[in-house]
């Protein structure tokens, strides 16, 4: 341990430029990914018994059932199927649903579609709202204001998603009001950007539930600047108050902000799970319920997956970001 | 300085110190009479529930009276029962969750940071990959091949915590680590394990108790909303999570059916959290450093 | 005073937000064109509170509650908020202590010097005027004025050059008032020999009024014309420089003398008991009464009024007329003979220590004798803690030989026997860090007892009891935790648990330069005490020459990880031979040449010195 701590320093003196950074995290990313799709595929395998007869249930009849075990390789040996599954990945081969004999790539494309649409709108909106709302709340820093969002964010951060959701629907669709419609039931071929409408209620509940994180996040950030030994260098400098905040104390906050918009993508990836079931909202966590339910084995796969890949791009995304914004970690002493 | 610091006796019980100050703070009597509320309806429902949960007893969707207080669910159950008799299941779960996700994220996250090298380039790596999958998705990824069982929920849910929290621990146990008081003590040769236990794992105690706040809050939340998508206890049996998913068409003729489960699950949850933040203002202090401390929380799991 | 004022200050109060506890009272002073005041107090004496008042600042949770300040006779306090930030650089212009943090990190260094002129010279000026201003501002103070140094960030500065930039940014609208908040904090010497000697230059070329705060007597000493020196909130003593170092009145004063460390002589540092009151504990009379050695009945009842000496010399105390004596002299060390041939306990031959492929001692070689007390001297990255950290075990990249009592000692501390971890104890630079704070002094102490000796509960604690005793700290403190101590009792605390064990060789890493000079006085006796009592090797390392004097026998003077010079300290100290140790010596700051203003050293009694 004693010695661990001179290598540990010395990995932090060796700044990393961008390009070396953006190597490593890619290199990095594909591994965990590597490893990721094992996991899902090991999950998958986890199905007690024969996964046929798992899949069809008892009642089925044998011919079914070996027709099934043809289709899903079974009789290879596990790594000819993983081998299998991961080399149709990047080009699109995804194999056919179990649920209703398409293919999986059919199936899904819609949903990834209408699901970025959701996350995009309401991540750029939950964020917005909440890196305003934080800042004005570090401004006026132990006023009431500050106080009572303070603890409302604290509140609405802790509600699961669905109770929002459903909170959203009683609100707007149903018992209260009936402002939007509180199923976002889309006809087929036809994409979420199409009927704007039913995007109100799903993305609002997203909102919801993201501005208290990133209001928190950012709040703690700006607070910590103005505190700054520069900030208040930049105030006995006779540097007016607006000019402090954005020019000294904002570009500092940057890059934990950076960082707080990527962590609230990455649990919006999550939400919509929960949210698309609440609206009935045609995107993959729809469909990933759907498929669980189904044991649409393919489907789950692919989904998962997807997410991962989601999770790994968003991160060295920020990280690059933020280390763009922090010369003194980009450029060497 | 010397006025306002605990006695010996308090620091001796440090996470009895925390809890106490924490339920006297403003916070956590909020936070603690809104969970304690939920809780006491749970138990009570454990025990005692005015009419059979499962049994069909009114008109669907039956609208609430004097006599039916709550009125009926989607298929004529008492909305009152089922509500009393839905809860503590997603309790006991969630604590369970809770305790095997901490201690073994803790566990993992103390040992990388303390053994060092290639076993914590390993253990991190591996936990990236959990990291990969929102808690959600863990589990429906596992319940999806296996089968909705409860102990299947309560371990996915449990090891959906483990990276996390390992990170967390790992960053905290790094830092101590660190210091130089426990290299004085190093430096006398004296073992690493008596190192972890006596030198670091006392300064742990703070972080690991609002660690296990947080946690809970979470795995309520994941835990009412597998519920809620079906993947929790099985009809008939009711809780609060599918009483939510079951009742939602009826939503325009009995309301309550829907509202009062979900305003139980909130309770609890912005209970447990105000708590939890009433521990870490008991641990750490002012406000700038709670905030603070929340950041670096944040980072720790986000990059590497 | 003749000369026109510039920064006049009066009844200055500053209190805790929202209460009538006062950090500061009763501030007067004025300051003429041209003219430095040195604002001297120990950490907790609102100094830096008095320093930013002065630009009408008040940090979180403080509020400027009384008084004026007075710049070229505007009275700033009463100006409201929104105009404040056109006076703050314009006329009253501040220095911080730390520029490394005080640089905004994200920003480009011309451009923060370009700001201030731009925020105070208004849209009328043209970008040519303001670049070529940075340029005349920069050249003053010494920098490069090339495009290339504007553009780089503050963190690809070496800290002098960090200073000089903020330097540069205070005077760049040619304020009427400077103040400086201990700007040489962290610098070594012979940059601050400089540093203060541009300040004095550009201040009395310029007809800047300066305000230079600091807790260092002798740097203030060679900047300042006047002192003010502060304790608790309070200015309790102001005089001309000489006429304050030489006849200081206010027992503070005389007291804080006595503790500072002297470069020329080996005396006795006297360290002054006890601990100033906290702002919401001040009691009814004068502050210092609880630790003043000439104390009397009126002391405890009313606050004292200050008293004149003379027209520019006036002190905060109501006996001050009683008795009238100088700084008197100090007793002469008495340290063991270190010309007397003893054997080497610790022997370093040859080492090499490196951080990854980064060599930063290079054959380092010398002998520690038993009973002896050899200082290792080194400013900043000189190398001396990599040093201390090889032979204890703690940094374990190094080769070449470090023998312990003739036998080789394994590169790390794990590899080496508990014979020798026992016997070779460490104290840590920072008190602050070095103890556990979920550890009683009690449990802290007792900890390597119960590792090193196998003995029972009961004699454990008797051992804990005694090795306290040893370091002046009573009973009471067994059950204390370290946050409920001051600095210098955790260091005590510190040094008790390294003396638990027992060892013959202590190795002291800068143990006194997180202290005020008052503790450091009292810690660095300790240590003499403790050396002879226990017949102690000790290797003492520290980046202040005067500490040396008092302490040690031979010194090592270390500089880019090389021994340039090393011997007995008298002869290295009265003859230095290497031309970095002459530098250092030079350049060191004294209170000596600040009190007679020729360097000259005042003697001491020749009836005392004789005493050990």
């Amino acid at each position: 341990m004693i010695a661990r701590a001179g290598t540990r320093r010395r990995a932090y003196v060796r700044a990393h430029p961008i390009a070396s950074l953006v190597a490593g995290r890619t290199g990095q990313g594909i591994i965990t990914l590597l490893l990721v799709s094992l996991v899902v595929f090991a999950a998958t395998q986890l199905l007690p018994g024969n996964a046929a007869r798992a899949i069809l249930g008892f009642s089925a009849t044998p011919q079914r059932i070996h027709a099934l075990e043809l289709e899903l390789g079974l009789y290879r040996g596990w790594w000819s199927q993983y081998w299998g599954w991961l080399s149709g990945l990047p080009v699109g081969r995804l194999g056919t649903s179990l649920a209703n004999s398409e293919p999986v790539w059919r199936l899904v494309e819609p949903r990834l579609l209408n699901s970025a649409v959701l996350v995009v709108v309401s991540g750029l909106t939950g964020c917005v709202l909440g890196i305003a709302l934080g800042a004005v709340a570090a401004l006026r820093h132990g006023s009431l204001l500050d106080n009572s969002m303070t603890v409302g964010a604290l509140a609405v951060l802790a509600v699961p998603e669905f109770v929002v959701a459903i909170g959203v629907v009683i609100l707007f669709s149903t018992v209260v009001f009936h402002l939007f419609p509180g199923v976002s039931l889309l006809t087929p071929g036809e994409n979420i950007l199409q009927a704007p409408r039913l995007l109100v209620l799903p993305a609002l509940s997203l909102v919801i539930v993201t501005i208290p994180y990133v209001y928190r996040m950012t709040r703690a950030a700006t607070l910590e600047a103005l505190e700054s030994p520069y900030v208040e260098m930049a105030r006995l400098k006779g540097v007016p108050r607006w000019r402090v905040l954005v020019q000294h104390a904002l570009p500092n906050a940057l890059p934990p902000t950076i960082q707080v918009v990527g962590l609230t993508f990455l649990r919006l990836a999550g939400g919509i799970v929960l949210v698309e079931e609440v609206f009935d909202f045609p995107g993959i966590g729809q469909g990933l319920v759907n498929a669980v339910t189904d044991r649409d084995i393919p489907v789950i796969q692919f989904i998962v997956i997807a997410l991962a890949a989601f999770y790994v791009v968003v991160n060295i995304t920020t990280d690059v970001l933020a280390l763009l914004c922090s010369p003194r970690r980009r450029i060497p002493a | 300085m010397t006025a306002a610091t605990p006695s010996k006796q308090l620091r001796r019980h440090e996470w009895l110190t925390l809890l106490q100050r924490a339920a006297v703070s403003r916070r956590g009597t909020v936070g603690l009479s809104l969970a304690g509320f939920v809780v006491l309806v749970a138990v009570v429902g454990a025990i005692w529930t005015p009419d059979s949960p499962t049994a069909f007893l009114y008109e669907p969707l039956q609208k609430p009276s004097v006599q039916v207080l709550l009125g009926g669910d989607y298929l004529g159950r008492d909305v009152l029962s089922r509500v009393l008799a839905g809860g503590w299941v997603l309790l006991v779960m969630a604590v369970a969750a809770t305790v095997i996700g901490v201690s073994l994220g803790a566990f993992q996250g103390i040992e990388a940071a303390y053994l060092g090298g290639r076993t914590d380039t390993m253990i991190m790596r591996g936990m990236d990959v959990f990291l990969a999958f929102p808690a959600i998705v863990l589990a429906l990824l596992i319940v999806g091949t296996v089968g909705p069982k409860l102990w299947l929920i309560v371990l996915a849910v449990g090891l959906g915590h483990v990276p996390q929290v390992a990170r967390v621990m790992r960053a905290t146990a790094l830092d101590i680590a660190e210091r130089d008081y426990v290299k004085a003590v190093e430096l006398q040769g004296v073992k690493p394990t008596r190192i972890i236990t006596g030198e670091i794992l006392p300064n742990l105690v703070s972080p690991l108790m609002v660690e296990l706040g947080l946690r809970l809050t979470y795995s309520i939340v994941v835990i009412a909303g597998l519920s809620f998508l079906g993947f929790g206890q099985q009809p008939p049996a009711p809780s609060w999570g599918n009483m939510i998913s079951e009742n939602r068409i009826g939503l325009q003729t009995n309301p309550w059916a829907v509202v009062v489960p979900a305003a139980l699950i909130a309770l609890l949850a912005i209970g447990t959290n105000l708590f939890a933040d009433a521990v870490a203002r008991a641990a750490i202090g002012a406000d700038r450093e709670v905030e603070q401390a929340f950041v670096r929380t944040e980072a720790a799991k986000a990059s590497q | 005073m003749t000369a026109p004022i510039r920064l006049q200050v009066q009844g200055l109060q500053v209190c805790l937000a929202g209460t009538k506890t006062d950090v500061v009272s009763e501030v007067d002073f004025e300051v003429a064109p041209g003219e430095v005041l040195g604002l001297v107090g120990e950490s907790g004496s609102g100094k830096t509170t008095v320093a930013l008042a002065l630009l009408g600042y008040a940090r979180r949770g403080l509020r400027i509650t009384g008084g004026q300040v007075l710049v070229d006779g505007q009275e700033i306090l009463g100006i409201p908020e929104r105009e404040l930030p056109a006076l703050r650089g314009r006329q009253v212009a501040y220095v911080p202590q730390e520029p490394a943090a005080a640089l905004n990190p994200v920003r480009r260094v011309g451009k923060q010097v370009a700001e201030v002129l731009r925020v105070h010279e208004g849209r009328g000026s043209q970008d040519g005027d303001v670049a070529g201003r940075v340029r005349e501002v920069l050249s003053a103070v010494d920098l490069p004025t090339d495009p290339a140094f504007l553009r780089r960030f503050p963190h690809q500065l070496s800290g002098g050059q960090q200073q000089r930039i903020v330097i540069a940014m205070a005077f760049a609208c040619r304020p009427g008032v400077i103040v400086f908040d201990e700007p040489t904090t962290g610098l070594d010497v012979t940059t601050q020999r400089h540093f203060l000697e541009l300040i004095a230059e550009l201040c009395a070329t310029s007809g800047v009024a300066a305000v230079y705060v600091s807790h260092d007597l002798a740097v203030v000493g060679q900047v300042a014309k006047t002192v003010a020196v502060m304790y608790a909130g309070r200015i309790v003593e102001l005089g001309p420089t000489a006429a304050v170092f030489e006849t200081p009145r206010h027992p503070y004063t005389r007291l804080l003398m006595r503790a500072v460390p002297s470069l020329d002589k080996a005396e006795v540092m006297e360290g002054i008991e006890g601990l100033p009151p906290r702002p919401a504990s001040r009691p009814a009379g004068c502050s210092f009464a609880a630790r003043c050695p000439d104390v009397g009945p009126e002391c405890l009842s009313h606050p004292p009024a200050t008293v004149d000496i003379s027209e520019s010399h006036r002190v905060r105390c109501v006996r001050v007329r009683r008795d009238v004596h100088g700084a008197g002299g100090r007793q002469a060390v008495q340290l063991l003979n270190a010309s007397e041939a003893r054997a080497a306990v610790l022997e370093v031959k040859g080492l090499r220590a490196s951080f990854g492929s980064n060599e930063v001692l290079h054959d380092i070689g010398f002998t520690l004798p038993e009973d002896t007390c050899v200082a290792v001297v080194g400013e900043s990255g000189s190398g001396k803690t990599t040093l201390a950290r090889c032979i204890i075990g703690m940094h374990t990249n190094w080769l070449g030989s470090i023998r312990y009592e003739g036998d080789e000692l394994p590169h790390g501390a794990r590899q080496r026997g508990k014979d020798v971890l026992k016997r070779i104890q460490y104290v840590f630079q920072d008190p602050y860090t070095a103890l556990n704070p979920r550890k009683t002094v009690g449990q802290l102490v007792a900890q390597p007892i119960g590792h090193f000796y196998a003995l029972s509960r009961a004699e454990v604690d008797a051992r804990v009891v005694k090795v306290l005793e040893n370091v002046s700290l009573s009973a009471d403190f067994l059950n204390r935790y370290p946050d409920q101590l001051s600095g210098g009792e955790r260091q005590r605390a510190a040094i008790a648990r390294a003396l638990a064990a027992e060892p013959d060789l202590l190795v002291c890493d800068e143990v006194s330069s997180a202290l005020d000079v008052s503790v450091q006085a009292t810690i660095i006796e300790l240590l003499r005490r403790l050396q002879a009592e226990h017949r102690l090797a000790m290797l003492f390392i520290t980046h202040n020459l005067a500490l040396v004097r008092g302490i040690a026998q031979s010194v090592i003077v270390l500089s880019q990880g090389q021994v340039v010079e090393e011997g007995p300290v008298e002869e290295v100290f009265e003859r230095p031979r290497d031309p970095y140790t002459i530098r250092l010596m030079s350049d060191a700051p004294r209170l000596s040449a600040a009190a007679t203003g020729s360097g000259q050293t005042p003697t001491a009694p020749a009836g005392r010195a004789e005493e050990g």
